[in-house]
């Protein structure tokens, strides 16, 4: 059952104000979400005044300025800085998306930060991925064959190999599952635009031997047909890819099979 | 550890409501107004098989501006699923999913929607003057 409002322990309660250094002329406020699993608190939304005269131009960067400069403590995850390791991934302006590709200039105002949404919080913006994970291992993502292994490669055509652009991109941040209200109220059971997209990935390629194998898994109220085509998931995608499409390639192929 | 166990981080408190999202929940709202307002059709033949007294009664309700304004309502939640219905028919088939698409199309649905109610209405109400 949906769950609109956030449990008692989740309720987020106003936090410390973090002010500019002095001197700073351009300052930007940054409202960043905190939950300290040591603490016994609710978490908070902290406020740090950025002097963006001195940082990076993507919010990334600012949230490395201020672990630097003004709260050692804060915690998220990062890695490449640059929109391909798929780390830091959070709920920026509104809407999802990795941090390291989003620029400051493009959100008006204050720049409001939470983890990825409806996910358990490890600590500040750093959500737990196992269930997340779980299920994109449920889809079993690598090729499966029944044909005895070739002698050299298994080869494909440039046109079957097409097929798998738009797919191969991802980088299972997991912005899309997690922008996605279906996925919200029923992300115990269905799979989500992450995973489905990347059970497309096996489907759609034509070296893999067990298509059938893998839609009749699908085949289930939950794990796939939760998806009721809100598109949150495509609008979302940092990297620019159509789960919704996927899904419904996939619900697609699920008629034209039975 | 907090032995209250992991925050949940917020979600409907944090997402930017968009057309995709807003949409879609208007297509479920549309459909549970319009289970409601079957109801209310069933009554209404109810009344017409009744005879003149028990239509009246009806008609009273319905001439109240508030009975106008559930009609409209019903009026407009049943343009808005049909269209939306449809834009959900070319997803079936696999058409429509690109975003800018997707957006057009739910621009679309919402005037055509919008526009289908206030002809409606406007015939009504023309033929209301005419009767009378």
């Amino acid at each position: 059952m949906a769950e609109f409002s956030l449990p008692a322990n989740s309720k987020i309660k106003t936090g410390k104000i973090h002010k500019a250094p002095e001197g700073a002329t351009d300052i930007k406020s940054f409202y960043v979400y905190r939950y300290n699993p040591d603490s016994e608190e609710n978490p908070c939304v902290d406020v740090f005044e950025v002097d963006m005269g001195s940082c990076g131009p993507m919010v990334l960067d600012a949230l490395i300025k201020i672990k630097n400069e003004m709260d050692s403590s804060l915690t998220f995850r990062r890695s490449c800085r640059e929109g391909v390791c798929g780390s830091c991934a959070m709920n920026v302006d509104g809407t999802n998306t990795l941090s390291c590709i989003k620029a400051i200039d493009e959100i008006d105002g204050d720049v409001k930060i939470y983890p990825l949404p409806h996910m358990e919080v490890i600590k500040d913006l750093v959500p737990d991925l196992k269930h997340a994970y779980a299920q994109y291992a449920s889809i079993e993502p690598w090729l499966k064959t029944n044909t005895p292994a070739p002698d050299k490669e298994r080869l494909q055509s440039p046109e079957e190999r097409a097929k798998l652009d738009g797919l191969w991109e991802c980088v299972l941040c997991f912005c899309c599952s997690t922008s996605c209200p279906s996925y919200w109220w029923n992300g115990d059971e269905y799979l989500g635009p992450a995973a489905l997209l990347q059970a497309y990935r096996w489907i759609a390629d034509s070296r893999d031997e067990q298509t059938e194998e893998r839609l009749e898994k699908l085949e289930d109220p939950f794990k796939l047909y939760r998806c009721h085509t809100i598109m949150n998931c495509t609008k979302t995608c940092p990297k620019h890819l159509n789960p919704a499409k996927a899904i419904g390639d996939v619900k697609k192929l699920m008629v034209e099979g039975s | 550890m907090d032995p209250r166990g992991r925050p949940l981080s917020p979600h409907l408190q944090v997402y930017k409501p968009q057309l995709t999202s807003v949409l879609s929940i208007l297509h479920r709202i549309t459909g549970v107004v319009m289970a409601f307002g079957t109801f209310v059709f069933v009554w209404w033949l109810v009344a017409v098989a009744l005879g003149g007294e028990a239509y009246s009664i009806l008609q009273d309700i319905f001439s109240t501006w508030f009975g106008r304004l559930l009609l409209f309502g019903w009026s407009f939640a049943l343009f808005y699923h049909l269209c939306n219905g449809i834009r959900h028919l070319f997803w079936d088939i696999g058409k429509g999913f690109d975003l800018t698409t997707a957006y057009r199309s739910g621009w679309i649905v919402i005037t055509s929607a919008t526009v289908l109610t206030f002809v409606v209405w406007i015939c009504a109400y023309t033929s209301i003057g005419k009767l009378l």
